[in-house]
């Protein structure tokens, strides 16, 4: 199946009591299949075709507010009209949970992937997990369910994978039974619901000086402490379905003196460059963010600390900043470190360019090249691109 | 002002208000740097202040005005605005607190 097939089987399972979405490519195929589902009866939920994703988004903070499990979907542009509901639903707590199929953002006008549209979103106070290909989409939703919902947490969460490379690519995908899925998510259980009419609350309201850092400090705290959570649903999952998740993946990364770190498709790639290099006997790892927020720095850091060289590829630009959005986070997570690995920055695959074999050997050898001379000369570059 | 400041633990989360209509607690009098002074032999008890209070302060009693609630009072000085110019029963004063 499509990674997007995945996404609508999951939500299929998972029978959430709301989804209002609006579709968007590379994301359509799973609304669409999942607007069948409830038409065919096969779910429970209440589908509200909105007119765009500010209402989407919208919709979707009332119904979770309102006490209901409640899923949406995006990509790139639609993600970007959602903006100014993205922190309403984290300030407000409402655990929404929803599928993003990562794509560049205009202009030039571009339907492929980039990761765009959750980067920009990351510091809007979700919990951001990021998958390799529709399996880990598939997993990540049905544990993203039980992360933003449970109580010490309460966040919405996104989920995404790259646009077209995974949402349109047929793979293979595990399925669970749907019986399982819907014990492992159970019910959902509302706080403060705005249909207790015994026990009203107003939500929304205004708070200035006097209380908006208090408020601010909640959610921050709750965001840091949802790490341990994340792993305890991860291992309720590994138990069900014997698909093990941690923060991030760490492959061959123990013994190894160079290596990548790289969000989503393009780890698959690189991994298979890891396993040529291995072949010749060269020590190369990889390391694989999932949970992008919260980000696990001081895990990531004693996962890379050993490291000779290291290059952080980020598919999305930063225009002018200190480097692409992992890269600042892996290097800022690494400093202090007596020793200090090398570092270097490379942008690839903006607006679905292709990233091949080749191209990730070259990273490799650049990070071999700055490991001999003991220094970096350039920390941040792009790619494939043509000079 | 609420009375008691909550610290981060006693609130509740999701910037929710457990208690509704606790904006009367909210007493924007602590904005107010002039204060409404009614004369109540210049009053005619035409009630214009009275609908033009923003904040509902100005209390009537028996058709006539009775009292200003400064709790409330922002000190925004409508009612002195509104108060017809052959009257002018309201002086805005400043108001050291
Ligand atoms: S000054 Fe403003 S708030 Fe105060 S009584 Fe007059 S109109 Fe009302
Ligand atoms: S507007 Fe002036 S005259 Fe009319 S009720 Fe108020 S204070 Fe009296």
């Amino acid at each position: 199946m499509t990674g997007n097939n995945a996404v609508s089987e999951a939500m299929r399972q998972i029978n959430p009591d709301v989804v209002a979405a609006y579709p968007i490519t590379p994301q359509t195929e799973a609304v669409e299949e999942f607007a069948e589902f409830v038409a065919n009866g096969l779910v429970k939920t209440q589908y509200v075709p909105v007119e765009s994703e500010h209402s989407s988004m919208s919709a979707c903070i009332g119904s979770s507010a309102a006490g209901a499990r409640t899923m949406t979907a995006t990509s790139s542009a639609g993600f970007a009209l959602m903006w100014e509901m993205l922190p309403i639903a984290a300030g407000l707590r409402t655990p929404v949970i929803m599928y993003v199929a990562n794509r560049s953002l205009s202009a030039p006008l571009n339907i492929h992937c980039g990761h765009d549209d959750t980067m920009g979103g990351r510091d809007s106070g979700w919990i951001q997990i990021y998958s390799e290909n529709a399996q880990e989409m598939y997993d990540n939703l049905i544990q993203a369910v039980r992360i933003g919902e449970d109580m010490d947490i309460r966040l919405p969460v996104m989920v995404s994978m790259d646009g077209f490379i995974t949402t349109h690519s047929v793979e293979r995908v595990d399925l669970l039974d749907d019986e399982a899925v819907r014990k492992f998510v159970g019910e959902f259980k509302a706080i403060n619901s705005l249909l207790d009419v015994d026990n009203p609350v107003t939500i929304g309201a205004c708070a200035l000086q006097d209380y908006y850092t208090e408020h601010k400090r909640q959610h921050s705290e709750a965001i840091i402490n949802s790490k341990a959570k994340i792993l305890e649903v991860a291992e309720e999952f590994a138990k069900m379905s014997g698909r093990k998740y941690g923060l991030f993946e760490s492959y061959k990364l123990d013994d190894a003196e160079y290596a990548l770190v790289i969000i989503n498709s393009a780890a698959g790639v690189a991994k298979m460059v890891v396993n040529e290099l291995r072949a010749k006997g060269v020590k190369v790892g990889l390391l694989k963010p999932r949970i992008f927020r919260p980000f696990p720095a001081e895990e990531i850091k004693n996962a890379l600390k050993h490291l000779k060289a290291i290059a952080v590829m980020d598919r999305v630009d930063a225009f002018g900043a200190g480097g692409t959005p992992t890269f600042t986070e892996v290097r800022s997570a690494m400093y202090g470190l007596p020793k200090q690995p090398l570092m270097i920055n490379y942008i690839y695959g903006i607006g679905g360019r292709d990233i091949r074999l080749e191209d990730i050997n070259k990273v490799f050898q650049k990070l071999f090249d700055v490991a001999k001379a003991g220094k970096v000369d350039k920390v941040f570059d792009y790619l494939t691109v043509r000079e | 002002m609420a009375k008691k400041t909550m610290n981060r633990h006693e609130m509740p989360i999701g910037s929710i208000i457990k208690d509704p209509g606790c904006s009367m607690q909210y007493e924007t009098g602590g904005w107010r740097n002039l204060k409404p002074v009614h004369d109540n032999k210049k009053c005619t008890n035409c009630l214009l202040c009275w609908i033009y209070c923003p904040d509902g302060c100005i209390k009537v009693k028996d058709g006539k005005i009775a009292e200003f609630d400064l709790k409330y009072c922002k000190g925004c000085g409508i009612c002195a605005e509104e108060c017809p110019d052959k009257v002018k029963a309201i002086q805005m004063v400043e108001d050291k607190k």
